[in-house]
């Protein structure tokens, strides 16, 4: 029997929850969890990694399923935009579940029967979301995403603070979601008919369509955190369980650009320029704050979740310019900059699940997330600290891993950006450009404080100096993730030549005719621009080599260990180290306006010196506490309505049936 | 296709500024010591200096990792092959595909990522210090010289090095505005990432200013050796950028002997001048306060930027 892929992804998405159920079975078995559930949803994820990477090139293909509401069957689609998500879902879920296997451990909050069910389940929502062809049917995988995703981040609910954060993550999510419901809505145009058929062949009047575009981008915004929807974020991301902010990191905040994408090119078609200033606007902005609040965060999960905001800002940015050459017609650029921003939604997938992970290692060998308190991890965690050091030079945007590749397209793609027919938008390019550049600077930063304050340096802790390496499990997931950001950086060429039917779908227009072998990029025309991270990799490694041998072959290797030197100072404690808010002050500093700091520094005479400082969000006080406070004002007005007694609300009804019959009639 | 000749010349030019990297930092101190009325050391000095380091055995803090020993080779290395894209001689030659300018950006930032992690790693005061201000330095420094390159870049209408320096040296002799506020930037860039006054200064050990030293201080022998030697490469390769980017005078093109022959004095030259420049200006100011270093980068920052405003608004 043949299985079509998508068949087969429903099949897996299915199986996914199967798997899940199975926890019910002994919730409390941690064999159950580690030896069972998670290997084979790991089996799952490889497979459906497999379905979606031969499912790229296949035509679209349709399915009405026997399931829904009476008379409202749900529609499933797989094309390529959708087979490149499920890729990046198939893939990562593989690498985090191999992890997860040995992560879960006893006596951490919700048992991990309980666990592997809300993980199926977010794993199998968001494989049903990137299949739906219809609003109810999307509606109803996006709600189960993030409610399963919201009973993940609560697992360990006996904490106050991780309470809080689920509520405002769930707060967050249903006001985008809301938007998404409306957005739909503007997309029908009347018709009632919610296919997403129906809406690609509407054409809806440019009012219709921007105020779809708007609620598509506010909507899925607050899911990928764009700045000021950011604020779940930061919060949520700290409470997961660590495979969990991977995969949420890594996958969910990728949905939300799927359907960004979705809705702009595919149901509404015919994009408009000037959303794309819009976009691009919000994504810079974003890209910038996450980039500069990242580095004075003491937290360090709390820093790789800035670090995402800042990824999905350069994402969302990406996705204007697209818009903005598409709306121009410049349909070769719109699919350079596609492509840049697909590709970085892949490479942020890989290096931040990997990130994510090795912190889920640290947490677990030192019950600590305070960067404070750790330290000197690379001698007692070397697996860990190896891959780490991988994922680091990723996100940092160097060459030759993959996350340079992305931006290296990202900054082609504005340098092209001149030629636009529009005098007003060509001043626009250096303030992007430069920004851009300065965010890539400042990923640099960070990632040097979060790797040297974790895992260099001495333990700032004595209880360090005994953390165990990651398990097994763990090692292999985290040498997948390392090893998928390595080759997804060595072969560019070869990327964007699996991106070509998606560019070819949504902006009409391929770039990988013009790729230049295997070996170099070239996206628009060598004479332009060309660059080979292959060359590169090998040449920096051939030049390492030759050096350390010459040294070898005409001096010696003779070593003498010894205590460190430091200028001569003999009583150096693990306390006169940078701690993190030392590390991050310059930028703290130079960015002074951008925070709300509070600070308490002792007199000289204070006996018990204590130096308190608490850098904060300043959107906080400026957008979200007066936005509760005048709800909560509201609310109260509502129960001036409210008396409580029966005969009141019997007055209620009578008065509205009589308004109601003077209306009709 | 394979181009043989296009490889032996690519590996002399690397080899070629591998070897004359100390020369130009010596002649840079000789200069410096004569403007200031000092009596100058040798112009073989820095030679003598790594071949005395080398020599040396190493000594390593006990808690040093790997990462530590593997550091200065990996900096050495990225800053070799930085010096490789830079187009000093020749401007066809291979390595000119497989790295254009950002790139070119991008692997010293690789070197600076690992010199500043390795500093981190004893975990001594001064070690954390200077890997801190070092980045302070970088994340302010780097866009700004992305952005001097994206100048030259628009202006050619390509990222590649040898295409920017064939359309500059070719076109008719045109003075362009922006490259003027583009060159200011990249001298103050140039400057601060180079551990020269007045953001640091490479002659002293004073703890409350330094920069780059108190990242090294835990470096000896043959390590410390590297580092040294990339420090004066990265002198190097700023160099030959900027003679790239704003004097691309006098460079073969297309790969011909003769011609590369005869770019080797014109090169000798260029960097002798900007050698001397370099000190003159080193002389000339004093050393900024370290919590004025931002507003000193900043500036340069918003002078590339404007060098790019310019160009777009006037010259495209």
């Amino acid at each position: 029997m043949h299985l079509s892929p998508l068949d087969a992804t429903l099949a897996l998405a299915a199986a996914w929850l199967a798997i899940g159920l199975c926890g019910l079975v002994a919730p409390a078995s941690i064999r159950l969890a580690s030896r069972v559930l998670f290997p084979a949803g790991a089996l799952v994820g490889l497979a459906l990694a497999a379905v979606a990477l031969s499912a790229m090139f296949d035509p679209p293909a349709v399915r009405i399923l026997p399931l829904g509401l009476p008379d409202l069957p749900f529609h499933a689609r797989l094309d390529s935009l959708s087979a490149f998500f499920l890729l990046i879902l198939g893939a990562v879920a593989a690498a985090v579940s191999v992890f997860a296997c040995g992560y879960f451990r006893r006596g951490e909050g919700t048992p991990p029967g309980l666990q592997g069910l809300y993980y199926h389940a977010f794993l199998a929502s968001m494989a049903l979301v990137l299949v739906a062809d219809d609003a109810y049917f999307f509606m109803v995988g996006w709600e189960s995403m993030a409610l399963s995703s919201f009973f993940l981040v609560t697992s360990d609910h006996r904490h106050a603070e991780i309470r809080r954060a689920g509520y405002l993550y769930l707060l967050l999510a249903h006001l985008g979601a809301i938007a998404i419901l409306m957005c739909f809505g503007a997309l029908q145009s009347g018709s009632g008919n919610y296919t997403f058929q129906a809406m690609r062949e509407m054409a809806p009047s440019a009012g219709w369509a921007t105020t779809a575009f708007m609620l598509a981008l506010i909507g899925f915004g607050a899911k990928a955190g764009i700045v000021p929807l950011h604020a779940w974020l930061p919060e949520a991301h700290p409470a997961a369980p660590s495979p969990v902010s991977a995969l949420m990191s890594a996958v969910m905040l990728k949905t939300a650009v799927y359907g960004m994408l979705r809705v702009t090119f595919d149901l509404i078609g015919f994009p408009i320029w000037w959303w794309g200033v819009v976009a691009l606007a919000a994504g810079l902005v974003s890209a910038l704050f996450g980039a500069i609040y990242a580095a004075v965060q003491t937290d360090m999960k709390r820093l790789l979740a800035y670090s995402s905001i800042e990824n999905l800002g350069l994402i969302v940015a990406g996705f204007g310019l697209t818009i903005l050459f598409r709306g121009f017609g410049m349909n070769a650029l719109a699919a350079l900059s596609l492509t840049a921003t697909l590709y970085h939604c892949l490479n942020h997938a890989f290096f931040k699940s990997l990130l994510f992970l090795a912190t889920g290692s640290v947490l677990h060998a030192t019950r600590e997330r305070s960067l404070g308190r750790l330290g000197g991890l690379i001698h007692s965690m070397p697996w860990v600290a190896w891959t780490a050091l991988i994922g680091t030079v990723a996100i940092a945007g160097l060459p030759p891993l993959n996350g340079f590749a992305s931006e290296w397209l990202l900054l082609q793609a504005f340098l092209f950006s001149p030629t636009l027919p529009h005098s007003y938008l060509n001043m626009l390019v250096p303030i992007a450009a430069a920004s851009i550049a300065l965010t890539a600077a400042l990923s640099g930063y960070v990632m040097v404080k979060f790797y040297g304050v974790v895992f260099l340096g001495q333990p700032r802790e004595a209880k360090l100096a005994d953390a165990h390496d990651a398990g097994p499990w763990e090692r292999v997931g985290l040498l997948l993730l390392a090893a998928a950001c390595v080759v997804l950086g060595l072969v560019p060429a070869t990327v964007i030549g699996m991106l070509d039917p998606i560019t070819r779908a949504l902006a009409g227009h391929g770039i990988a005719s013009l790729a230049h072998g295997w070996v170099f990029l070239a996206p628009i025309d060598p004479q332009r621009a060309s660059y080979s991270p292959l060359l590169i990799f090998v040449l920096t490694a051939l030049l390492v080599a030759l050096a350390w041998f010459t040294v070898r072959a005409f001096y010696h290797g003779r070593v003498r260990r010894t205590g460190p030197w430091d200028c001569g100072f003999p009583r150096l404690d693990a306390r006169m180290q940078d701690t993190a808010e030392g590390f991050g002050q310059p930028v703290r500093h130079v960015f002074e306006p951008f925070f709300r700091v509070e600070q308490s520094v002792p007199t000289p005479f204070d006996a018990r010196p204590r130096y308190r400082e608490v850098v904060e969000d300043r959107l906080w006080s400026w957008l979200y506490l007066p936005l509760a406070r005048g709800v909560d004002r509201l609310t109260f007005l509502v129960t001036v309505l409210q008396r409580g007694r029966i005969s009141v609300y019997l007055m209620y009804s009578f008065g509205t049936l009589l308004l109601l019959l003077f209306l009709v009639q | 296709m394979i181009d043989l000749a296009g490889i032996a010349a690519q590996f002399a030019e690397v080899v070629l500024a591998v070897l004359l990297a100390p020369l130009l930092t010596g002649w840079v101190n000789q200069c410096r010591a004569w403007l200031q009325n000092k009596s100058a050391p040798g112009l073989l000095q820095p030679y003598r200096t790594l071949n005395k380091l080398f020599q040396k055995e190493v000594v390593l803090a006990h808690n040093a990792s790997p990462l530590f020993r593997i550091a200065p080779y990996l900096i050495f290395g990225s800053l070799a092959l930085a010096a490789a894209i830079v187009p000093t001689l020749d401007t066809g030659l291979p390595l000119n595909q497989a790295a254009d300018a950002i790139a070119l950006v991008g692997m010293l930032a690789l070197a600076r990522l690992f010199i500043a992690l390795a500093g981190m790693d004893v975990g001594t005061a001064f070690g954390s210090l200077g890997a801190r201000r070092e980045m302070m330095v970088g994340f302010l420094a780097e866009p700004a010289l992305l952005m001097v390159l994206f100048t030259a870049s628009l202006i050619s209408g390509s990222t590649s090095l040898s295409t920017i320096v064939e359309t500059l040296a070719h076109k008719e002799f045109v003075i362009y505005p922006s490259m003027a506020f583009a060159g200011v930037a990249f001298t103050m860039v140039s400057l601060a990432e180079n551990a020269r006054i007045p953001v640091d200064n490479p002659a002293t050990h004073l703890e409350l200013t330094m920069i780059h030293e108190a990242m090294v201080l835990e470096y000896s022998g043959r390590h410390l050796a590297m580092i040294e030697w990339a420090a004066s490469l990265k002198l190097f390769v700023y160099s030959c950028m900027g003679l790239a980017v704003f004097f691309p005078f006098g460079v073969a093109q297309g790969g011909d002997w003769l011609g590369i022959v005869l770019a080797l004095p014109a090169l000798l030259v260029k960097l002798a001048l900007g050698g001397a420049a370099l000190a003159l200006i080193e002389t000339l100011s004093a050393k900024l306060r370290i919590f004025r270093a931002p507003e000193f980068l900043g500036t340069a920052f918003v002078f590339a930027v404007l060098a790019m405003l310019v160009h777009v608004l006037l010259e495209a």
